[in-house]
């Protein structure tokens, strides 16, 4: 499995990765292996504020529904619809064509305090 | 935790492990919609070991099946099967069944793994004969071979009997690599296949012999989660989903198993009454209209958003390719496309009804 090292890592297994100004999200290769097959992407409204660790969207495997957790605060600035047609992306590519949301308004201290590669593996090999 | 005798196997194939009524089971191997496909273009192998399985045997044997069981245990013959239930005397499902005829004293039942343990105890409880009821679950192992080339696949390695012979809902006995298995040409995918009963302590054998000999057929073992979406396509239902104690047998679908016209079975006064007065709710398919997946438990409302019932399964399935479940609601709510509101996560989605199956096989 791979885990950029350029990306930021949560324990909920969510990635960020800042583009800019905005924090581009997704979820790890580890957390779609673990979903199996999506089949559905339950998108967040463009402009919806998240706390850190709050719900951002939920994604749907054919067994079940699991929430996707904000890595930071911040607020929903565009959001990957081509997952609306196909969520396996997030499957087939889940650190490029899978990402999910940009935020807006993060902090940078707050991504920078996230883990880093070596770490979340070493969480996830536990 | 229980595991079948093919845990092992399941784990060295890379299979995720879950919890599954009390087993260990793969949910899935190389993913659900590979697998799922698979069947239904192919030819699929699940094990579904955690099956319980009961010997009615005796003089009395039909008898006590005719009053213990709902379908007509008397139209079967020697090797024949038969899908049934088990019903308490309110007429709901205590379990769904098969049945399958070896002779006029001997029958055996395939019932659900969550429910094999209460399946034995409340038949012993209520057997009004002398048939000896027989808990043998633990000595087999079940596979099913599942898909349009199963029976390609299956046929050459069984000696001593003529798989191609056998129809639709009958079985064979015989033999693969030397030891005794049953045959019978039955399923939970929606597609042909046969589902092989074999001594326990030679089901990895078998298991091997059909992964390896199933390789020029383009076979994939399967977990749970392709068996789930294969059998709601095909709309058979799942206890403790569809099924369950609290819903009687013509709320959920099985009005056609149920043979009121056979003499007395436990459930049947119920059933009377309710076939004569109408049922209350009815099992519906739906597919929805607006983008989300209903799930189990979720709720159901008419469109001026009267409560009307519950999902009982729903997910995105594979080869219908849509959004779609089963639910329990009013019958005045149940004719085909009556639009109905589906609550998921505190918001509605639209949706309507549509006739089961979600989908059927070409013959």
């Amino acid at each position: 499995m791979e885990f950029p090292a350029e990306y930021k890592y949560t324990k909920d297994h969510e990635w960020v990765r800042l583009e800019g100004d905005t924090a581009v999200v997704g979820i790890t290769e580890f957390a779609q292996a673990e979903l199996g097959d999506l089949v559905f992407v339950d998108l967040p409204a463009i402009g919806k504020s998240v706390a850190t660790h709050g719900t951002l969207c939920v994604v749907e495997s054919t067994k079940a529904a699991s929430d996707v957790y904000s890595p930071v605060a911040g607020t929903v600035a565009a959001r990957n619809d081509a997952l609306s047609n196909d969520p396996g992306l997030i499957n087939n590519t889940p650190y490029t064509d899978g990402w999910i949301v940009k935020l807006s308004g993060v902090s940078s201290s707050e991504i920078a305090g996230l883990m880093s590669a070596d770490e979340y593996k070493k969480l996830i090999n536990k | 935790m229980k595991k079948t005798p093919l845990y092992d196997e399941h784990v060295r194939l890379g299979g995720k492990i879950v919890e599954f009524a009390g087993w260990e089971m793969p949910v899935q191997y190389s993913g659900v919609v590979a697998e799922h496909t698979t069947v239904r273009e192919k030819v699929g192998l699940f094990d579904v070991s955690h099956m319980g399985e009961i010997w009615v045997t005796g003089p009395s044997a039909e008898k006590a099946l005719e009053y213990l069981t709902c379908n007509k245990v008397s139209s079967l013959y020697d090797g024949k099967a038969q899908y049934s239930a088990i019903l308490n005397e309110r007429g709901g499902v205590i379990d769904d069944i098969i049945v399958y005829r070896f002779s006029k004293d001997r029958f055996f039942l395939c019932v659900n793994a969550s429910n094999a343990d209460r399946d034995f105890e409340w038949l012993v409880k209520n057997n009004p004969t002398d048939a000896v009821i027989t808990n043998a679950s633990a000595e087999y192992g079940q596979i099913a071979v599942q898909g349009p080339r199963a029976i390609e696949l299956v046929a050459p390695l069984v000696k001593g009997a003529d798989l191609n012979a056998v129809k639709v809902f009958h079985f064979c006995e015989g033999e693969i690599l030397g030891n005794k298995v049953i045959v019978a040409r039955t399923g939970y995918t929606g597609e042909d296949g046969v589902e092989i009963f074999v001594g326990a302590d030679k089901t990895v054998d078998l298991w091997r012999l059909l992964l390896e000999h199933g390789a020029g057929y383009g076979v994939l073992p399967c977990g749970l989660g392709a068996r789930d979406s294969l059998r709601l396509e095909a709309a058979y239902p799942l206890h403790g989903h569809e099924l369950g104690e609290d819903v009687s047998a013509l709320e959920s679908g099985l009005g056609w198993i149920v043979k009121l016209d056979k003499g007395d079975f436990i459930g049947r006064a119920a059933l009377q009454k309710q076939r004569e007065s109408g049922v209350p709710r009815t099992l519906i398919g739906f597919y929805l209209d607006e983008a989300g997946i209903v799930r189990q438990g979720d709720a159901v409302k008419t469109l001026s958003g009267e409560d009307i019932g519950s999902a009982t399964s729903g997910t995105k399935t594979p080869t219908v390719n849509k959004a779609l479940g089963m639910a329990l609601v009013s019958s005045k709510d149940a004719a085909i496309d009556t639009r109905l509101s589906f609550v998921v996560r505190g918001r509605a989605i639209a949706g309507h009804v549509v006739q089961l199956p979600f989908y059927k096989r070409s013959k």
